[in-house]
């Protein structure tokens, strides 16, 4: 029995450019073979979101540009530029969250 | 307190807007990181919000020591000015091969006071190693306007600094700065004690102001961060700039002419 699981890549890039510059990155697995979490590399898996592609990751969701609210243009805040990505994953046996086999 | 020859410089206090942050390495003697990990497995006792510092730690308590070294002192002096009250404090023990990683936040609620800011100290007693999971930051990223932890999306941020320090640092951190406790992969207790304090007085010119015009300032308030947008990087300049001049009161201020610029509508009439 097989079954498919979702991978996730979120890049967060330099500008609205999907070839522009990795400055942010996280990684959701939903197969539970890897556990990503907050603060475990210093290094981007890819120099660009278009390196993403080039390695098989499909892009399911990009941010839209929003004009800055009048009276707010100066503020800060969320990384803008944040482009979502997925792998499909078919895998040998179900899986459990704690990634044993049913 | 002994803090008029330990004050911070202009140039330390631009490098606290521009970053965020200011690390002390191993400013806390020996003998007082000897005697931490006890004192902070036992506890320290919660106080009031708003309690003064006599009142939250009596003479000769460990906390009232460490706040009264003259280094930690002149550099809350420096920040925050005199007679801060404490806010609350935390004691934070992680275990070794346990846990899991905070999400990446900002502490309390969004805070976007202009010419204003707590800071929180963190004191670090031991060593801190790379698989110890010491407090990941980001820098720069204080000013951004986020509530807690909606943040938490973020994990990994280009130029983020996973705290590696000697025992016996001490970092100052702006209220705003986006942090977490990482997961703490050794086989040791990690321990990190906490404490927020609110300033009250004006923060203004609280620091040795005698390098207030060294070229270094405007070179500190003009860093950039590896994980900044181009074009957001250039409203970070902006902000700084803001805040700068409410910390000296000179309206002048200015860097590449950011705020000038945008704020130029002149009145007078040419016919």
């Amino acid at each position: 029995m097989t079954a498919v699981r979702q991978q996730v890549l979120v890049l967060y890039l330099g500008t609205s450019a999907l070839d522009s510059d990795v400055v942010g990155w996280s990684v959701y697995d939903g197969t539970g073979l890897t556990s990503p979490t907050t603060g475990d590399s210093d290094e981007p898996p890819y120099a660009t979101g278009v390196g993403a592609l080039r390695d098989g990751w499909r892009l399911i969701q990009a941010a839209p540009l929003i004009p800055p609210y009048p009276g707010h243009e100066y503020d800060t805040s969320f990384l803008k530029h944040e482009f979502l990505f997925e792998k499909l994953v078919t895998m040998a046996g179900e899986r459990t969250p704690q990634g044993r086999s049913r | 307190m002994a803090t008029s020859d330990h004050l911070l410089t202009s140039v330390q206090m631009a490098g606290f807007v521009a970053h965020g942050s200011l690390r002390m390495e191993a400013v806390v003697p020996a003998e007082m990181n000897a005697e931490a990990p006890s004192i902070l497995t036992a506890g320290i006792p919660a106080v009031p919000y708003g309690s003064t510092l006599a009142k939250a730690y009596p003479q000769g308590t460990f906390a009232r020591r460490l706040i009264e070294l003259p280094e930690v002192a002149g550099a809350l002096r420096s920040l925050v000015g005199p007679d801060p009250t404490i806010d609350h404090h935390a004691v934070h023990v992680r275990e070794p091969r346990g846990g899991s990683a905070q999400p990446l936040h900002g502490d309390a609620i969004i805070d976007v006071r202009p010419d204003a800011f707590d800071v929180q100290l963190m004191y670090y007693p031991q060593h801190v190693t790379p698989e110890m999971g010491g407090t990941l930051s980001v820098p720069g990223s204080h000013l951004r306007r986020i509530n807690e932890t909606d943040i938490g999306r973020y994990q990994n941020l280009l130029g983020q600094n996973r705290l590696v320090c000697p025992a016996g640092t001490v970092v100052f951190v702006h209220h705003g700065i986006w942090h977490g406790g990482r997961r703490n992969d050794s086989d040791v207790h990690r321990y990190m004690f906490k404490v927020r304090f609110n300033p009250t007085v004006r923060q203004r010119l609280l620091w040795d102001t005698s390098d207030l015009h060294d070229p270094a300032v405007a070179q500190e308030l003009g860093r950039s961060f590896p994980w900044y947008e181009p074009a957001t990087a250039r409203l970070e300049m902006y902000n700084r700039i803001k805040l700068w001049r409410a910390l000296t009161g000179d309206e002048t201020f200015d860097l590449e002419h950011w705020v000038t610029r945008v704020s130029s509508r002149p009145q007078r009439s040419a016919v």
